[in-house]
């Protein structure tokens, strides 16, 4: 059974047209994979080194590099909580909220809670210390954090 | 002093910046209209007579760099625009690029003719979500318009614009390690010579810029050499290496200030004025212990050291890295130097990409180090081996592929000189000031 859907595999072939090579196309379609699954599998890793042309362990080569994908073993929550601990979070209580949001959701930084709604992790420098303390749900920064306010992003998840 | 009227930052906070209507009513695109009405060779001199340097960190002059590309090469050539952005402290390329994408793209639009390239691919950190909804909306909105495409402005130049997104990791902001990335694969820099002007993405001649460049890009070309040249710090007419600051910065102000953000100056001020005149001071009446000058693989400014003018020149002066990135950090005099210390190892070493084995050692060992400081257990000798270590990796001494290794070098460098006293006083104390939170956290 393949795992990658018709419009993935649409839209890697679409990317493909508009590099020079197609390995580039191995970010976006990891990306791809894992926004929707969660995960990268082994089998996902597969078909899509297929449809780039490459072996499948380039793709695994690269993939593992980035410690931002996860494999079938580590698998992400339906939402990714990433807390700000470089210098100017830190001198914000970025390490506080870190360890206060471990402390609520009874996880360690790169675990998922009970019901694998929010998977917490730890962040260097998010590109907002103006905000500090900050953080990053999926792909969006909020800044000026407490363990309240990040609760309450929580709850509307 | 009169403040500053901004130039790079004047269109962010209005409504609908960052859309194509407003960038025209505004007068946008009509510096590409100009720049198509020059010949390419016109534009890169221009760029180079103005003194532009690049904005990323390592302040390479602009219009030299452009001069690199083999001439009369068939193509194809690329341009490759790094909005990596993940120094720390760091936050400009993405303010520009939230707010003002077009500003962006009629830059990249104009180098691109310069260089006599079709094709620039926007390298943009994985986290900057909303740059990356708001670049791709005007780059949709620019291929609608006949600003992108096949016929830009009806000129009959070629220009498309990839939107790369990363994946999480500081060192895609090396300009090798960005090459790699968006080629597919890890992102280990590359050696050099071959300099990516000759042999960059893909094999092929390529120019890495970062985004804070490409909107001085726009201006140059709009208001003119003059106008560029009249803000900053002259080039030393005694040192014919040096090649001058000119031009208006964006600095990034954080840490302890009442009013952290993104400010835009002529080159050149210094780390007290930003603090005092922009920041509007320390909170809570606080003195400051220190200061990073341009991310904090700088170093450290101490308290005597204040008056720093924040130049390309100005941070090396006081022991400093360089300017970097201009962003400044401001640590007040109730935090420990110990704790600023180990987060910026622990970041370094989380960071090497592990090509190099100095690097990948010495940054692990130096958190190693500085954990064992921290946890009421070091002793005097581990300054020394600190600073051994410090001393022994990066491009400087030439053990290492990338100046990542300089950049973990450097705080620790600049800590023990400048603050040494505090380290001894804390080793000798025998406390332990490591948070709950770090346990739990893997390196
Ligand atoms: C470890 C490391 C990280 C870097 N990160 C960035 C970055 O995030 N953005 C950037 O523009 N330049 C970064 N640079 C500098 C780039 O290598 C390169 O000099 C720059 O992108 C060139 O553009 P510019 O000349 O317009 O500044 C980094 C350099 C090193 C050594
Ligand atoms: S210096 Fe460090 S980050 Fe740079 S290539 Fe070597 S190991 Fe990688
Ligand atoms: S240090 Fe947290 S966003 Fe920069």
């Amino acid at each position: 059974m393949a795992v990658l859907t018709d419009s993935m595999r649409e839209r890697i072939r679409d990317l493909c047209t508009k590099y020079p090579q197609k390995q580039a196309v191995t970010l976006p379609a990891l990306h791809m994979v894992q926004d929707e699954f969660r995960h990268v599998s082994l089998e996902a890793i597969k078909e899509i080194a297929a449809l780039l042309e490459l072996h499948p362990a380039e793709v695994h080569d690269t993939m593992s590099f980035y410690g931002f994908y996860r494999d079938e073993n580590h698998k992400l929550g339906k939402h990714r909580v990433w807390v700000c601990r470089s210098i100017s979070c830190m001198l914000h209580g970025g390490e506080e909220l870190l360890a206060s949001l471990c402390e609520k959701y009874h996880i360690k930084p790169g675990e998922t809670t009970a019901d694998g709604k929010v998977t917490l992790e730890f962040a260097e420098c998010l590109g907002a210390c103006e905000g500090a303390p900050c953080i990053l749900v999926d792909d969006n920064c909020e800044m000026n954090m407490t363990t309240e306010k990040v609760a309450s992003l929580v709850n509307k998840m | 002093m009169a403040k500053f009227e901004p130039v790079l930052l004047a269109r962010i906070g209005k409504p609908d910046s960052a859309l194509l209507e407003t960038y025209q009513r505004d007068g946008g695109y009509s510096a590409l209209k100009k720049a198509l009405g020059m010949a390419p060779e016109e534009i890169i001199n221009t760029v180079k007579d103005s003194g532009l340097r690049g904005r990323g960190g390592a302040g390479f002059p602009t219009g030299l760099k452009w001069t690199f590309l083999p001439k009369g090469h068939p193509g194809p050539i690329y341009l490759a625009i790094n909005a990596d952005e993940s120094e720390p402290g760091t936050f400009n390329n993405r303010i520009l690029m939230e707010e003002d994408p077009h500003q962006i793209i009629e830059g990249i639009i104009i180098s691109c003719f310069a260089i006599k390239s079709n094709k620039s691919f926007l390298y943009l950190r994985y986290e900057y979500g909303k740059s990356y909804r708001a670049l791709e909306n005007a780059v949709n909105e620019c291929y609608a318009a006949g600003i992108l495409g096949d016929n830009v402005m009806g000129s009959g130049f070629k220009c498309d614009i990839v939107l790369h997104r990363g994946a999480a990791a500081y060192i895609c902001g090396e300009e090798t390690g960005l090459i790699e990335s968006l080629e597919g694969k890890r992102a280990w820099p590359r050696i050099k010579p071959p300099f990516p002007a000759i042999e960059g993405a893909f094999r092929k001649p390529t120019i890495v810029n970062n985004i804070e460049t490409m909107a001085c890009v726009v201006h140059i070309v709009n208001k003119g050499v003059e106008w560029f040249k009249s803000m900053g710090v002259p080039a030393d007419p005694n040192n014919p290496r040096d090649a001058g600051s000119y031009g208006p910065k964006l600095y990034c102000l954080s840490g302890h200030v009442n009013k952290p953000g993104c400010y835009e100056v002529p080159l050149g001020i210094t780390a007290r004025q930003l603090i005092d005149e922009y920041g509007g001071g320390v909170p809570n009446g606080r003195g400051i212990k220190a200061v990073v000058p341009g991310g904090i693989s700088m170093g450290f400014l101490s308290a005597s050291e204040l008056d720093t003018p924040l130049d390309f020149n100005g941070p090396g002066k006081v022991g400093c890295l360089g300017l970097g990135t201009a962003a400044v950090v401001v640590i007040d005099d109730q935090t420990s130097m110990v704790d600023v210390l180990y987060n910026c190892c622990r970041f370094f070493s989380h960071e090497s990409c592990g090509q190099c084995t100095p690097c990948r050692e010495g940054t692990a060992w130096m958190t190693k180090i500085m954990h064992r400081i921290r946890s009421g257990q070091g002793e005097m000798r581990d300054l020394d081996l600190l600073a051994e270590v410090a001393g022994s990796i990066g491009i400087i001494p030439g053990t290492t592929i990338c100046g990542l290794s300089d950049g973990a070098a450097w705080p620790v460098k600049n800590a023990i000189k400048k603050f040494r006293p505090e380290f001894e006083e804390y080793i000798q104390s025998k406390r332990s000031t490591i948070k709950p939170a770090e346990l739990l956290a893997v390196h």
